[in-house]
């Protein structure tokens, strides 16, 4: 099993979210977060005093998968979530020791 | 005795009212500019003065500013604690309405001048010292400079210095002691290098169009008389707020690329806090062109501020002061007395002599306000130190000088 963790912009979430359920993807964590890499922040204006902002608004998606579908899975958030544009953001691929099911003790793959 | 109108009381008691709701506006105003680890501190500054100033205006301010003339200068304490001022009608203000109610209008004014002046040391101010320099600051500044342009014998009155709603009085007065606060407290930690983004303009949006409605008492209250002088004002009122709205943004239009809703509400207020001096003296048309006017020499004080390097850090001086300093002097420019036989005619009157008052009593004003605040600041540092320390500084002043967090989930 596999931690896919996948940092993009937040207008693409929601082509995300679809095209992941179109590949089975059964459900995902996800939150407000805010960063960056290679995109420069961006510029705000109060009162005629310009900031800069370092940290641009993204979305973190969070979701666990049997590690036979990770490609696809990477595969499918990569071809939704790009703009071809800087600042697409990353996509972090980790192992995951168990999973278990609250509700009913569940474990591993019959938890995901 | 003079009659009591029943029309001028309902009128007063409803501005009195409007005035009031100015000071928490206000506090609304300043809170959103600031972070989010300051907004309660921020709001207290405003609101705490409701009560401190109404007990100093009742037991003395009322009679320092207004009371029996002394030299000029002053008023003498006769009527301390409220003596003699009742339910019948005073002899020299207002004849028309109960004097407990002229007192209590003015005790309105007197309790937003202090609040103004502390958009200019949001964010680093230790509350106790605050408390004790705004007290003090009613006592030898706002009384004074209020008896000398509306007590009765007050010499720059006496001079034919006007000032309709406190152009002087109010904005001049407080944003000269935020000049001088910005240079005795000295800038934020991390100003200039970190950012001090507002936390919450929707807040400070509020608190704009609460003010804008409170002002209508402000100026329109100030004819003391429910009749076309008051409706003079509250036209001008609204006309120059608009204007100077409408020119600031503008101005951000051509100067940065794009209109913002904090460049909206600064040029309302600065509209409207550069009428003050003159709504009920001017026409419609100058009304206007007073505000459009404003718009654009407030934007263009507030981005230079930068290039002084002090931290007025809600821009008290670029908006009040500057705005009740030029109110007052294109009120020498724009008077007439087809609109209020009691004023003055100004220069495009024909009267080059009335202008050249009004700078007189702005330059008084000015120098007075700011050298006595100043001296203020200095002794009330010294003694209480005026600064947070710089954990607390950082920690923010909700939590360091309140105990509280606006924002909890």
């Amino acid at each position: 099993m596999k931690k896919i963790e996948a940092i993009i912009k937040p207008f693409k979430l929601d082509d995300v979210k679809d095209a992941l359920y179109e590949v089975g993807v059964k459900g995902m964590t996800v939150s407000e977060v805010k960063g960056h890499g290679r995109q420069k922040g961006h510029k705000e204006i109060y009162r005629g005093a310009e900031y800069v902002v370092d940290f641009i608004p993204k979305i973190k998606i969070e979701i666990i998968v049997d590690a036979e579908i990770v490609e696809q899975v990477v595969d499918t958030i990569r071809n939704a979530a790009n703009t071809g544009k800087i600042g697409d953001g990353k996509i972090f691929v980790l192992p995951v020791d168990d999973v278990i099911r609250v509700r009913t003790g569940e474990r591993g793959k019959d938890a995901i | 005795m003079a009659q009591i109108s029943a029309g001028d009381t309902a009128f007063l008691l409803v501005s009195a009212a409007l005035v009031l709701l100015m000071t928490p506006a206000l506090g609304l105003f300043y809170g959103g500019m600031v972070r989010n680890k300051n907004v309660l501190g921020t709001i207290m500054h405003s609101v705490i003065m409701i009560a401190i100033i109404s007990f100093e205006w009742v037991y003395i301010g009322y009679s320092m500013s207004f009371g029996p003339d002394v030299g000029g200068f002053i008023g003498d304490l006769s009527w301390f604690g409220l003596k003699g001022v009742g339910a019948a009608p005073s002899s020299t203000y207002a004849t028309t309405i109960p004097h407990i109610l002229f007192m209590i209008y003015q005790c309105m004014f007197a309790i937003i001048t202090p609040a103004l002046i502390t958009g200019a040391f949001a964010e680093r101010m230790k509350f106790g010292p605050f408390i004790i320099f705004s007290l003090l600051w009613a006592i030898v500044v706002y009384n004074p400079v209020c008896h000398w342009i509306w007590g009765s014998g007050g010499w720059l009155g006496a001079k034919g210095v006007l000032d309709f709603a406190g152009g002087l009085v109010v904005h001049l007065t407080s944003g000269a002691a935020a000049l001088a606060a910005a240079l005795v407290m000295g800038p934020r930690q991390g100003f200039g290098k970190r950012s001090f983004m507002p936390h919450n303009l929707p807040m400070t949006l509020l608190g704009t169009g609460l003010l804008w409605f409170g002002w209508f008492g402000f100026n329109g209250g100030s004819a003391l008389a429910a009749n076309g002088i008051a409706a003079s004002a509250f036209v001008a009122t609204h006309l120059a707020g608009m204007a100077a709205m409408a020119s600031w943004c503008f101005m951000e239009k051509i100067k940065q690329g794009q209109a913002t809703t904090l460049g909206a509400a600064s040029g309302a207020i600065a509209g409207l806090a550069t009428i003050t001096p003159a709504a009920g003296f001017v026409s419609a048309n100058s009304a206007i062109i007073i505000g459009l006017i404003a718009g654009v020499i407030c934007y263009l004080a507030v981005s230079m501020k930068e290039k002084f390097g002090y931290d007025d850090s809600l821009d008290v001086v670029g908006i009040h002061g500057l705005g009740g300093f030029a109110g007052t002097i294109m009120l020498g420019i724009f008077a007439s007395k087809a609109i209020n036989p009691g004023g003055a005619n100004g220069l495009l009157a024909g009267n080059p002599g009335f202008l050249a008052t009004q700078i007189f009593g702005v330059l008084v004003v000015l120098v007075y306000a700011f050298v006595v605040s100043f001296v203020l600041f200095k002794i009330v540092d010294g003694i209480f130190g005026l600064r947070v320390s710089p954990e607390d500084e950082v920690q923010g002043l909700d939590l360091s000088q309140h105990s509280e967090t606006a924002y909890n989930f």
